[in-house]
């Protein structure tokens, strides 16, 4: 072993003294050959088998009956609760993701006031479970009859009839993404503090206003880091608007319920709503694919661009 | 543009930038002790000294980067990050302290480009969106001072796709691009190998010859010799010597500046 270390050593130092090279002739690697991996075929088997017996279960079993699956998937009641569920998911996460801006933003702001009431707002919402919120969202009418707003221990300025504003939707609306700005806040905040603090330093010094430091220099740099968790968050909030079926609005799982209330063929109607929820999710997953790259641009390896791109940047870009 | 002597010319030239008995420290440690500096129109101003000197402190308060505890500094006519109103001195809201740092152009040693944008909207993101220049001029203009620093085919590129030196001459452009009176260079070449150092301080020795007013904080003995109207070596936060590149570099007086210049032989 050592012997043959020592005498290679040798070869290559003659080599390079006499300007000869190796002793054998070096090969173009634009030719070199991948070897196959037999352990990642044996793994892909081995996958494909249980993905194949899971499948036959499932499409075997009598109590899945696919036939009735199949009769609800497009049924209009199911759809209609398809659209609240994405309507319901959409505009809690717009809110939630703009409140949770605010939140982080004030989180990590040099005033005692805003950081310390964020930090009290995010503690608030995510110490709390989400059900116990809508629940008290929903029956505010009970807790406080009249919405007003007023001068603190002064006159009152503005009154509302608390059950005239809160219906089921705008308890679920504002349940959720109350609930998800708290999230939200700490996903942005994550990704602001990811950015080099020479991006803030630079824009400042070149006599950026710190809102459009922000909006150019730091959001878009901080977007690599925050999209991913707000993926997960999207996800978890289009599973977590099932919850609003507690109050009475019906989502798709509220649909789904009101069938087998009547039918009781539970198992194929869970089944519509699964497939549904896992249609959306697939959808977002790819849209978060193309998101990611979009902020991957200017990374050095992006994956985007072949590697004679990186080259030539120049002719990418025309 | 201007060919004559750049000492001649900068005697004659009023005050841009007048530093006086600058204090600064970080909790206890103080980094500045008593800065004194006039620099004039056209001059460029080499800034020497061991490391923790102070020379990036100093030339982070100049444009307010830092905040200094005593002393006063003056750009133009204004002191950047205070107020007068009334004879009295307020602390400058962040609007004012962005509208004052618009003339002040600065490089940093890490370059600190904006990594999500190409190389040209890295030069015209200031000039656009702080001074309010329509598109269309500002990226003339860019193209323009990418020509100059010879990176003309490069506008395109991400910076994270430039070598050092070229990221670094990028950073020179965009701090041009605002049309600033006063450019500060903090150690522009130390982050940069060898081989790269000297593409950017060629480009930096054009800019001195054509009579913009610069301070430049670096190790580079060389650049200082060839293109400093003045050098100023300073150490644990005081100015110890400051003259004529022949007078400090070559014939200096103080035995800490002798001590400085050679580890340099
Ligand atoms: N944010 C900070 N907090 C505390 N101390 C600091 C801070 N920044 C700088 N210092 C200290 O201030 C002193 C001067 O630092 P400065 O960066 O101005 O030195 P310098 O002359 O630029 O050195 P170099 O040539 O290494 O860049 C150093 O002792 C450093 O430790
Ligand atoms: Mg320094």
């Amino acid at each position: 072993m050592k012997g043959s270390t020592v005498s290679n050593m040798t070869t290559a130092e003659v080599g390079s003294d006499g300007g000869s090279g190796p002793s054998w002739n070096p090969r173009d690697v634009s030719r070199a050959i991948t070897s196959v991996n037999y352990l990642r075929w044996l793994l892909i088997v081995v996958v494909l088998a249980l993905v194949a017996q899971f499948l036959s279960l499932v499409v075997s079993n009598e109590t899945f009956q696919w036939d009735v699956v199949l009769r609800w998937l497009f049924d209009p009641s199911v759809i209609s609760g398809l659209y609240v569920t994405l309507g319901l998911t959409v505009v809690a996460m717009v809110l939630g993701t703009a409140i949770g801006l605010v939140l982080a933003i004030c989180r990590l702001s040099q005033s005692r006031a805003a950081s310390s009431f964020a930090a009290v707002y995010i503690w608030f919402f995510r110490g709390t479970p989400m059900l116990v919120q809508l629940i008290f969202w929903y029956n505010m009418a009970t807790i406080f009859p009249q919405l007003s707003i007023s001068i603190p221990f002064g006159p009152t300025l503005i009154n509302w009839e608390t059950n005239a504003i809160i219906t089921p939707l705008t308890a679920a609306i504002v349940g959720l993404a109350l609930n998800e700005a708290a999230y939200m806040a700490e996903v942005i905040r994550g990704g602001l503090l990811s950015v080099d603090p020479g991006q803030s330093e630079t824009a400042q010094a070149f006599g950026m206003t710190r809102s459009r430091a922000l909006w150019r220099i730091i959001i878009p740099q901080a977007m690599r880091s925050i999209v991913p968790p707000t993926g997960n968050q999207l996800i978890s909030m289009i599973k977590g608007t099932s919850l609003v079926s507690v109050i009475a609005m019906n989502d798709l799982l509220y649909s789904v319920q009101a069938v087998y209330n009547r039918t009781f063929e539970i198992i194929p109607l869970l089944m519509v709503a699964v497939i549904w929820y896992l249609v959306i999710t697939s959808i977002l997953n790819v849209g978060q694919t193309f998101i990611e790259r979009y902020y991957a641009r200017g990374e050095r390896n992006n994956q985007m661009r072949g590697p004679q791109e990186v080259a030539m940047p120049v002719e990418e870009a025309r | 543009m201007n060919m004559t002597a750049p000492i001649s010319q900068s005697v004659r030239s009023p005050v841009l930038v007048r530093a006086r008995n600058v204090h600064k420290s970080y909790g206890q440690h103080e980094v500045l002790k008593g800065i004194d500096l006039d620099v004039r129109v056209g001059e460029t101003i080499v800034i020497l000294g061991p490391s923790g000197s102070g020379k990036s402190t100093f030339l982070r308060c100049i444009n307010h980067l830092e905040t200094m505890q005593g002393g006063s500094i003056v750009v133009g006519d204004e002191q950047v990050g205070y107020q007068m109103r009334g004879g009295k001195l307020y602390r400058a809201s962040p609007g004012v302290m962005a509208r004052q740092r618009k003339d002040i152009g600065m490089v940093f040693q890490q370059f600190n480009l904006y990594p999500h944008l190409t190389v040209l909207q890295n030069i015209t993101e200031a000039p656009i969106g702080v001074h309010g220049e329509k598109r269309a001029e500002a990226e003339a203009y860019a193209r323009a001072l990418l020509e100059r620093v010879g990176l003309s085919e490069k506008e395109s590129a991400y910076p994270r796709q430039l070598s050092g030196g070229q990221q670094q001459r990028v950073a020179i452009a965009r701090a041009l691009a605002i049309k600033p009176k006063l450019m500060l260079f903090d150690e522009p070449t130390s982050a940069l190998d060898p081989e790269l150092v000297g593409e950017v301080l060629a480009t930096m020795r054009d800019l001195a010859t054509q009579g913009l007013t610069m301070i430049v904080v670096t190790h580079e003995i060389g650049f200082a010799k060839e293109a400093a109207d003045r050098v100023i070596f300073m150490d644990d936060g005081k100015i110890v010597e400051e003259g004529s590149p022949e007078q400090v570099l070559v014939n200096p007086t103080q035995p800490r500046t002798r001590a400085f210049l050679n580890r340099f032989i």
